[in-house]
């Protein structure tokens, strides 16, 4: 290094230093629960110390409109860390738009004061962070509006589709290119900045709801390489790490997420899964299912040793947590023991389930991943499978001709007896049969999973111990 | 290309080595505080809309400033607060406390 650092600059890039230490302990340490809050102190102390370094910066002179816009923020922020828990993915999807938002803004504002003395690799940088955070702002409000059910859930899709989306993003490129080149053409800026917005928008139309985990999770893998990306235009090392972090923690998230729908990135993003497919008439001849009560259902639980649940994004849907809690409770009180089998698709984000779970109080160590759980149903008396549906489908295994053969599923079929609470025969959300419901072992629900659940607690509670 | 660049290129080549090792050990239980979480420190963002606002160069870059300068706060205060509730619900079955 050759730069001389000048007072408070030396002692600005020292507190980025630092926070830059805690960000990544801040990571490390949310590897286990019992680390986990450490972790947030751990943010929160390298993000103040930032701010605070920032403040010192010699060329500040308007210091009241900062505070205005730091205490704006924090009340917007505020409710937007107070909601639900099942409304944690839309709240998630709202914040990538934020801080994609604040991204492009900053780029904006880079170009117009820097133009046309923009050297062609700060300008490639500029591009990049401008036409990654708009795409992503206009994304992550979509995805947020189709969370929220403000929008549409169903994929819509319409002939030429990724034509037009892959032209618009073509156009923004080549105009980046030009940029580059002409980095004087400030008239053409504002094409880079819009047309981006409107494929952020399109890229999200043919996504269906079953495909939120994974594209929540690649929209913030991209808010991450903007915010990296506008490290590079700033020279700030400390933005670049942040970037990077956050882009690797979406890019890995997103591949845990396809791989557990079998589904490539491409496949995600081109393929608008979730529309009905042709269905198989033919297959349809009268299949026989076997049913049971409340009564039966307690009674069964209670003579089993070993009890897995298998909860889906439907309990969440009917409010049956708290309920499912108050079955683990009383089972475990008989001595059963009592575990859940947690897919990683299951809710609408990555680790939605746990989350939904640990609100109503399921100690976490009884949550127990796919890949640790599928070996253990063989030994086990009673799988019962509240509000999942494809996640427990058994002809992902054997039937080649399923849409959703190869995607890895909860081996529910090898426990001994397999218990369904559902609504009713309906196929599921992809509006794929389930050839575990017609099993022999397999006994269904039939009711509102809150409801049921409780009668069967009310029939445990009160028979005799 | 200037040195800064190059400088900043082997920083975020490491950053992301270190990010990839680091967060492919966090447990799938933690997905969705980890995500809230990176949000929370990707709003770091916030410094470089602070210079923005702080400067006042142009009127322009001032007001875009401000803009983001709330959005990236907004994620800062949401960010750690809804990580923290989330990670206060989990809870150990086991009463053993360190």
């Amino acid at each position: 290094m050759t730069t001389d650092f000048a007072g408070n600059q030396l002692i600005i890039e020292f507190t980025y230093l630092i926070a830059s230490v805690l960000f990544i302990l801040s990571l490390k340490w949310m590897n286990t629960p019992r680390t986990a809050r450490r972790g947030i102190r751990a943010g929160e102390i390298g993000m103040i110390l930032a701010i605070a370094g920032t403040l010192l910066h010699h060329g500040l002179v308007d210091y009241k409109w900062i505070f205005i816009a730091l205490v704006l923020g924090t009340g917007i922020g505020i409710p937007l860390g107070l909601v639900q828990m099942t409304a944690v993915p839309q709240r998630t999807a709202l914040s990538h738009a934020f801080g994609a938002f604040c991204v492009t803004l900053v780029g904006t504002a880079e170009f117009y004061l820097r133009s046309p003395d923009v050297p062609p690799f700060m300008m490639a940088v500029l591009s990049m962070e401008v036409i990654l955070g708009s795409l992503t702002f206009t994304g992550s409000l979509m995805a947020a509006g189709k969370l929220q059910e403000v929008l549409p859930q169903r994929p819509i899709t319409y002939k030429g589709q990724n034509i037009v989306n892959l032209s618009l993003l073509a156009i923004a490129i080549a105009v980046a290119v030009y940029l580059v080149l002409h980095p004087g053409a400030k008239q053409l800026f504002p094409v880079m900045v819009i047309v981006p917005l409107i494929f952020g928008v399109f890229m999200i139309i043919p996504i269906g709801g079953a495909d939120m985990p994974t594209v929540i999770s690649l929209l913030n893998s991209y808010a991450g390489l903007s915010a990296a990306a506008m490290g590079f235009v700033l020279e700030s090392k400390l933005l670049i790490i942040a970037g990077a972090l956050d882009g690797s923690s979406g890019f890995i998230l997103s591949v845990i997420m396809s791989k557990a729908m079998n589904r490539s990135f491409t496949n995600v993003l081109f393929g608008a899964f979730g529309q009905v497919q042709p269905a198989a008439a033919a297959g349809l001849e009268e299949k026989t299912v076997h049913s049971a009560s409340p009564e039966e259902a307690a009674g069964i639980l209670a003579a089993a040793n070993k009890v897995v649940v298998v909860p889906g994004y439907g309990m969440a849907v009917a409010q049956a947590q708290h309920k499912v809690r108050e079955l683990y409770d009383v089972l475990t009180k008989r001595g059963v023991d009592v575990r859940f089998a947690i897919h990683p698709v299951a809710g609408r984000m990555p680790g939605h389930m746990n989350v939904l779970l640990a609100e109503a109080d399921v100690p976490y160590d009884r949550l127990i991943e796919m890949d640790d759980i599928n070996g253990d149903f063989p030994q086990t008396d009673v799988a019962l499978v509240i509000g999942a549906n494809d996640v427990t489908n058994p002809a992902a295994r054997t039937d080649k001709s399923s849409p959703i053969f190869g995607m890895p599923i909860l081996d529910v079929d090898k426990a001994r007896t397999v218990m369904v609470i559902k609504r009713s025969m309906n196929p599921g959300f992809a509006g794929i049969d389930n050839p575990l419901y017609y099993l022999d072992k397999t006994l269904m629900l039939f009711g509102d999973a809150k409801s049921f659940v409780n009668s069967i607690v009310h029939e445990l509670s009160t028979a005799g111990h | 290309m200037s040195s800064a660049l190059i400088n900043g290129l082997f920083v975020f080549m490491l950053a992301a080595f270190i990010g990839f090792e680091v967060i492919r050990r966090i447990s799938p239980l933690l997905h969705t505080p980890l995500m809230s979480l990176t949000n929370a420190l990707d709003a770091i963002a916030v410094v470089g809309a602070i210079v923005l606002v702080g400067e006042h160069k142009s009127n322009f870059s001032f007001v875009l400033g401000v803009l983001a300068v709330i959005a990236a706060t907004s994620n800062v205060v949401g960010g750690f607060l809804i990580t923290d509730r989330m990670l206060k619900m989990f809870k150990s079955s086991r009463p053993t406390k360190p």
